[in-house]
């Protein structure tokens, strides 16, 4: 039925409308090609840049290939950085987005079953503080949070970066928006009344019911623990500790293309440095391309659905 | 399109049935006895479940703005100090011309933010070949998995013409380095670009599933009655987002405010050319990090704070965030 009423009014509007509706598609197919090089032509070219020296990469067109050596000889370089310092960032990065992905998961989805399917006297509380905290930006309480882990003496510390990472209110409200419009309440009053007990509710029914809100969850939450920088570049003082994106930081400032007094010091070439670029985000970009069914149906709008 | 309509079905299905027509007193007060008692369980199991989550809450959201709050009118030495502090910042030097910076780069991103997320998401939406529409989706989300500090130095290569892959774009606009690139009056729109460029993919995503969320008889009925695309879109659809809009509003505020690691990188990468300074979030650093005056740094973040909450205000207003359809 769709279609025929489609038909029917595009026949009708054939005789004014074709004109306009020409000019309108070559509109729309203008937008879409000139943004859909805006946002990839830097990656493309990141991808070739990697496989150049440094002179290629000044004097080649942009989006020639190097070499397989040029790749290597990059890459030779990078690892060589500070002793395999990269390899470092790059196990730092991974453990704290991982321990905070871990500790979210324990922390936001039970708290979103408690918000959603429980009664308990503080729960408008939580859910008023946790909208309100959830709008205040995580780097405007780094400063606060750092005289704070600074109190307790954990400056240093990996839990100077877990613990504030685990601290997710979004979490907690996809959670709780998930559990209270996708789980029938029904469905856990009858395992109630068939004896299950309340954590048993929880584990045996709602759980398993919740895989695709954790997987969200989960998505956003190492998403963001990977790209912080701020917090870890404010908590943790000593190049052995940083994770990756701190790390990048510290290959800029040894670039003379782009800081000329780290002449001296081990120089990063610029293709090294584009190289370290793509490796600090090659672990997302991976984690994005598993995820993207899920992500571009929009479901993630669907699941903060008012 | 098929899911929907089966949604609706069952939901009609599901019309409550009348309870407490026939039982009889015995069977009504075991059973609500039974119902206390599982109540009681019920909210043990609430506060247990949220404990962890409230502990958390507790030292990273509330205590730290409760602490910022105390440090802000507070001195050094911990007695109470008015609003010393807050003067002190105003009358940095810094201070104003940073507001100023935070604002233009705000300004621009928003207004770009809103316009453009806007339009690919209702001509996205608008493809008919799916795997076109999915295609184009994804290509506008990739750069989001490029936040922070990589895509700060991915647009570090892009903006310097020596080796940009669109050099003759910056070439034909006068630009011959770097640093003539990111020189100070370019940067609001050099931040609103990056900017951009990583976020606006997730707020397309997101709209695009706002717009599948319109109803198709509706849509249908304006195509019947001879809207077109362009009337649909801003009878229709337009104020079908509002709230949407609102809300990647009121986020990319709060988020535009805290702007602090890529005037870092470039004051870095660019000689300090741009001033390790030119942020409030960054000031707010130095004020904790170079100078100790953290009550300064506190005053700093409270005043963003606010700020972005009565930002917020006018979208939330605006937008009719918390009205009931």
């Amino acid at each position: 039925m769709t279609a025929l009423t489609e038909r029917g009014s595009r026949r009708a509007g054939l005789s004014q409308g074709a004109v306009s509706r020409a000019t309108g598609r070559t509109f729309v197919g203008l937008v879409l090609v000139v943004f859909a090089l805006f946002f990839i032509i830097p990656i493309v070219w990141l991808l070739f840049a990697t496989t150049k020296t440094e002179q290629q990469l000044v004097g080649t067109n942009p989006f020639s290939l190097g070499s397989f050596q040029g790749l290597a000889a990059n890459w030779n370089s990078l690892v060589g950085f500070q002793s395999g310092a990269i390899a470092t960032w790059l196990g730092n990065s991974a453990f704290y987005a991982v321990a905070a992905l871990v500790l979210t998961l324990v922390v936001s989805i039970p708290a979103g079953y408690a918000l959603a399917l429980t009664e308990f006297r503080l729960r408008r509380l939580l859910l008023v503080v946790t909208l309100v905290v959830m709008l205040i930006p995580n780097t405007a309480l780094v400063l606060p949070i750092f005289l704070e882990i600074n109190v307790v003496g954990l400056i240093g510390s990996p839990l100077s970066v877990i613990l504030p990472f685990s601290f997710f209110p979004f979490g907690v409200y996809l959670a709780y928006i998930y559990f209270s419009t996708s789980i029938p309440r029904d469905l856990l009053a009858a395992a109630r009344i068939d004896g299950c007990s309340e954590f048993g509710v929880f584990a045996r029914i709602a759980l398993p019911l919740a895989a695709p809100v954790v997987a969200l969850v989960a998505f956003f939450s190492f998403v963001q623990n990977w790209n912080n920088y701020f917090l870890p570049f404010v908590m943790l003082p000593s190049s052995s500790q940083y994770p990756m994106q701190v790390g990048l930081t510290s290959l800029l400032a040894s670039t003379p293309a782009f800081n000329p007094s780290a002449l001296g010091t081990s120089p990063i070439q610029l293709p090294a440095l584009a190289l370290a670029t793509l490796v600090s985000v090659a672990p997302v970009i991976i984690v994005f391309l598993f995820s993207q069914r899920f992500l571009v149906t929009g479901m993630t709008a669907g699941s903060t659905k008012e | 399109m098929d899911t929907r309509s089966s949604n609706l079905k069952s939901s009609a299905l599901s019309v409550e049935q009348p309870v407490g027509a026939g039982t009889t007193r015995p069977v009504l007060r075991q059973a609500l006895r039974r119902k206390n008692h599982l109540d009681a369980n019920h909210g043990k199991m609430g506060y247990a479940f949220a404990s962890l989550y409230t502990l958390l809450l507790v030292a990273f959201g509330i205590v730290p703005t409760l602490y910022a709050i105390f440090l802000a009118f507070t001195s050094s030495s911990g007695s109470f100090a008015g609003v010393a502090n807050f003067v002190q910042i105003f009358q940095d030097y810094r201070f104003l011309p940073d507001v100023g910076h935070v604002a233009a780069f705000l300004a621009i991103w928003l207004v770009g933010l809103v316009i453009f997320v806007v339009l690919l998401a209702l001509i996205v939406h608008g493809i008919r070949a799916r795997w076109l529409s999915g295609t184009a989706r994804f290509l506008f989300y990739i750069p989001g998995a490029l936040a922070g500090a990589s895509s700060v130095m991915l647009w570090l290569f892009v903006l310097d013409p020596a080796v940009s892959p669109v050099s003759f774009l910056l070439r034909a606009m006068g630009l011959q380095t770097l640093v003539q690139t990111i020189s100070p009056q370019h940067l609001p729109i050099v931040f609103a670009v990056i900017a951009f460029w990583t976020g606006a993919g997730g707020w397309i995503v997101i709209m695009y599933g706002a717009l599948n969320n319109i109803s198709t008889e509706i849509m249908e009925a304006a195509r019947i009655d001879g809207a077109n695309a362009v009337q649909i879109a801003f009878s229709i659809q337009l104020p079908m987002m509002r709230k949407w809009i609102a809300y990647m509003g009121i986020m990319s505020l709060a988020a535009g405010t805290q702007l602090f690691v890529e005037p870092q990188l470039l004051s870095q990468a660019s000689n300090a050319v741009v001033g390790n300074d030119y942020s409030l979030n960054q000031l707010a650093y130095l004020y904790a990090f170079q100078q100790n005056n953290f009550n300064g740094s506190a005053a700093i973040s409270i005043v963003l704070l606010v700020a972005a909450l009565a930002l917020s205000a006018v979208f939330v207003a605006r937008g009719g965030l918390f009205e009931r359809d």
